[in-house]
């Protein structure tokens, strides 16, 4: 037992420092690289693009991915080493992660080779950002009650309806939306997965403000938008496999990890405030950097299961489901240490913007909730709860309350 | 990064784990519980055959020569089967000071007993209700003699050999006394955990002998519980993993309203919140394990996150294991209050979560300040 890369990883390692060290600024020892929030920026989109393509075209983008597609044919593990390193530099904000870590997998597993040979290539490059359409207002966490239809009429695809959620649509030349083709068919078996350029007439797209005031989210109204057959992923009606693909990958994308508030900044937010003696205080702090340590040596444990050639699976819901709440609740108790001074935006610590941000972090990608049933099902393989919407044709599926 | 057991070692958890699964069923806890017998003798001896209580002593003191990511694995079987033998006590706590502190004569004397499991060693040293200041002792040693009440003594029944932090003319040392001496009073009290018992010792004028140097107490028993804190985490977290298995199970067999307990999210989403936490604590746990086996610096600290997150699942795991059992889950007859006893005596026989989360505390602002 030991924390020492192997060869081949130091190896691997030194590499990628060189490649960062030329091009790229190692942060500072405490700063945090650009979070998510700036992303609307259209100068970061640019720079984001580019830096894309440099490491594409130094050998550095899609790992993964094998050769054929763009990739690099390499493991989950060199995967893991760049992205920590790479956390180390200042670098433009990563806006390729669901095309590469979602619908790029997702068409190699589904697509046909045309559909491949056009899009693999440039998506792993950053020349076209791609984004998921995928819930809706009604469909969130019942991902597969989505409405949104596609009616085919000739050779194209005619999709009304509207999507929710989608990060980065105002940026993106491609999307990959779930639509339901057939009402009549049973929940799961009516669905069809387009890819669709987010050009096209006929999209309205109305970034949505969240609590923080950022928006990184957006609403997409499809009015009778077209999209040729062509551009079909899997079979008419079998789009909830393509669907259970790109989630399974959504999971398994591994970061680098961290950022944002830490246990230990609460001793010097406590000192400053004058509430470091205090044992309500300390008890609290104390439980705070044993659950991050926890969650941090968790990490250690499934780098040390990549590197011997497993597959992170559905216990990286973890990450999330522990992760997610205690940013919350760190900068919730954060902001308590400040007293009524807490109300103020302070940036030393960064409690109140990490408070307004937290909450989304919990449902994005899947709620807490949605996540304790991924582990009671596919880690525990705990029994599920009867359901009433099986097997039924999708439009005799209660969606309200029943009229009077 | 390697942050894992080899395979030899996981084979020997095994092996651990196929013995006591044979030889320990429950039944074995529940005879000493129901019995005054105060440990299971022969999975006593049989312990000390395999080489469990030598793990990590040297062999030339007769021990197995394994080290300590083999001893941690033992304990968490031995937490796992709920073994009734005073295993933590006397490996973590009065090997490790002998381990510690000992001249070689004493090494000589007392480990090769320990090994053998000729000898069950304890450490003796809170004496009233409440956190324990290790500075701050009134049992005395002077002039070879030993004087004052030891209570809460952890495996105090069946120990016959004890470390006690004594003050030695103004500052605090560790004194070796053998239990069976004249001027040692042994009383069991009633505890929690009857299968794991506690004493209190009352010395009047009882031969003793310093372990360590003169005003060296309060050191090394620091020492001694931070690294006996790593090896109980590791029996708690199996003790907390078995507790969660067999409810998972008995939520699965038992069915209401026409379904297993355990579809309805009441439940599940609970277990799911348990394993996490399972998770979380054993990762700490592996971390406390790397740390006593390369006795790294970071090792006090280690050993706070592995203390708090299993004194923390061990208890989760036991209060909702006879909560999710219903009814029979509170009956003598089920096997969940061995459980619920088990994981919190070893939730307090260091010291409470309390007083570690403190401890941990103080180290994160000397290192800050470092």
């Amino acid at each position: 037992m030991d924390f020492k890369d192997t060869p081949a990883e130091a190896e691997f390692r030194a590499k990628a420092r060189a490649f960062l060290d030329e091009h790229a600024e190692r942060l500072a020892p405490g700063e945090s690289a650009a979070g998510f929030m700036e992303r609307d920026d259209p100068d970061l989109i640019k720079k984001s693009q580019a830096w894309q393509a440099l490491k594409k075209d130094n050998g550095w983008a899609c790992l993964t991915w094998p050769k054929e597609y763009g990739g690099q044919g390499l493991s989950s593990l060199e995967s893991v080493v760049w992205n920590q390193e790479e956390g180390k530099y200042r670098t433009p904000p990563n806006v390729f992660s669901i095309g590469l870590g979602m619908m790029g997998p997702t068409i190699m597993a589904h697509g046909t080779d045309e559909q491949k040979e056009r899009f693999l290539a440039r998506m792993a490059r950053g020349d076209d950002i791609w984004c998921q359409l995928f819930s809706e207002p009604a469909a969130g966490s019942d991902l597969a009650g989505l409405r949104t239809s596609a009616v085919r009429d000739g050779d194209d695809w005619v999709i009304n309806g509207q999507k929710i959620w989608t990060t980065g649509a105002t940026y993106c030349k491609w999307g990959m939306v779930i639509t339901r083709s057939d009402p009549n068919a049973a929940k799961h078996d009516g669905l069809t997965y387009l890819i669709v350029d987010m050009e096209s007439p006929g999209i309205e797209i109305r970034p949505i403000k969240q609590i923080n005031g950022a928006s990184g989210f957006n609403e997409v109204f499809f009015s009778d938008v077209r999209t040729p057959d062509s551009l079909r992923v899997g079979a008419v009606g079998d789009g909830w496999r393509g669907a259970t693909t790109t989630l399974m990958n959504e999971r398994a994308s591994i970061g680098g990890g961290g950022g944002g508030l830490r246990a230990e900044d609460l001793l010097g937010l406590a000192k400053k405030v004058g509430r470091l003696d205090d044992s309500s205080v300390r008890q609290r702090i104390a439980d705070f950097y044993v659950r991050a340590s926890g969650l941090k040596y968790t990490g250690y444990r499934t780098q040390t299961a990549i590197s011997r050639g497993s597959i992170p699976g559905p216990e990286a819901s973890i990450g999330k489901l522990v992760g997610a709440p205690m940013m919350q609740e760190l900068a919730s108790f954060g902001i308590d240490l400040q007293g009524s001074a807490g109300v103020l935006i302070d940036r030393d610590f960064g409690c109140q913007d990490s408070y307004l941000g937290s909450p989304g972090m919990r449902i994005a990608g899947g709620t807490d909730e949605i996540m304790r049933d991924i582990i009671a099902r596919r880690v525990l393989r705990l029994p599920t709860e009867p359901r009433v919407d099986k097997g039924v044709p999708f439009n005799q599926i209660p969606s309200g309350p029943p009229t009077p | 990064m390697n942050f894992d057991f080899s395979e030899e070692q996981k084979l020997l958890k095994k092996t651990v784990q196929d013995f006591l699964t044979e030889q320990a069923p429950l039944a074995v806890n529940r005879a000493v519980l129901e019995s005054d017998a105060v440990y299971d003798e022969g999975l006593w001896k049989s312990a000390a055959e395999m080489g469990w209580l030598g793990a990590a002593i040297p062999e030339e003191y007769g021990g197995a020569g394994f080290g300590y990511l083999e001893l941690v694995l033992i304990a968490e079987e031995v937490g796992r089967a709920l073994v009734p033998i005073p295993f933590g006590t006397s490996v973590g706590l009065a090997t490790e000071a002998i381990l510690a502190a000992g001249k070689p004569e004493q090494k000589e004397k007392y480990l090769t007993g320990l090994a053998a499991g000729d000898r069950i060693g304890t450490l003796a040293i809170a004496e009233g209700p409440g956190p324990v200041k290790l500075e701050d002792v009134t049992t005395t040693f002077e002039n070879g003699a030993l004087n004052g009440t030891k209570i809460a003594v952890p495996d105090g029944g069946a120990a016959d050999t004890a470390v006690v932090l004594a003050n030695t003319g103004g500052a605090t040392s560790l004194v070796i006394v053998d239990l069976g001496a004249d001027g040692v009073t042994r009383t069991v009290q009633r505890s929690i955990d009857p299968t794991r018992t506690v004493a209190t010792l009352e010395f009047k004028g009882a031969a003793g002998e310093l372990l360590g140097g003169q005003g060296e107490g309060a050191a090394l028993t620091q020492r001694v519980l931070d690294r006996a804190a790593i090896l109980t985490a590791w029996e708690q977290l199996g003790g907390a993993q078995r507790a969660f298995d067999i409810t998972q199970e008995f939520t699965t067999g038992r069915y209401a309203f026409g379904r297993p307990i355990s579809s309805f999210q009441a439940i599940r989403h609970r277990l799911a919140d348990q394993y996490v936490d399972l998770e979380l604590a054993r990762s700490n746990c592996y971390y406390g394990a790397w740390a006593l086996e390369t006795n790294a610096d970071e090792l006090p600290i280690a050993a706070c996150n592995a203390r708090i997150s299993a004194t923390h699942i061990g208890e989760l795991t036991s209060v909702e294991m006879v909560q999710m059992h219903g009814g029979v889950g509170y009956t003598w007859e089920y096997d969940c209050h061995m459980f619920y006893r088990r994981a919190k005596h070893l939730g307090l026989v260091l010291g409470s979560a309390d007083e570690w989360r403190e401890r941990l505390i103080q180290h994160l602002i000397a290192k800050q300040a470092a």
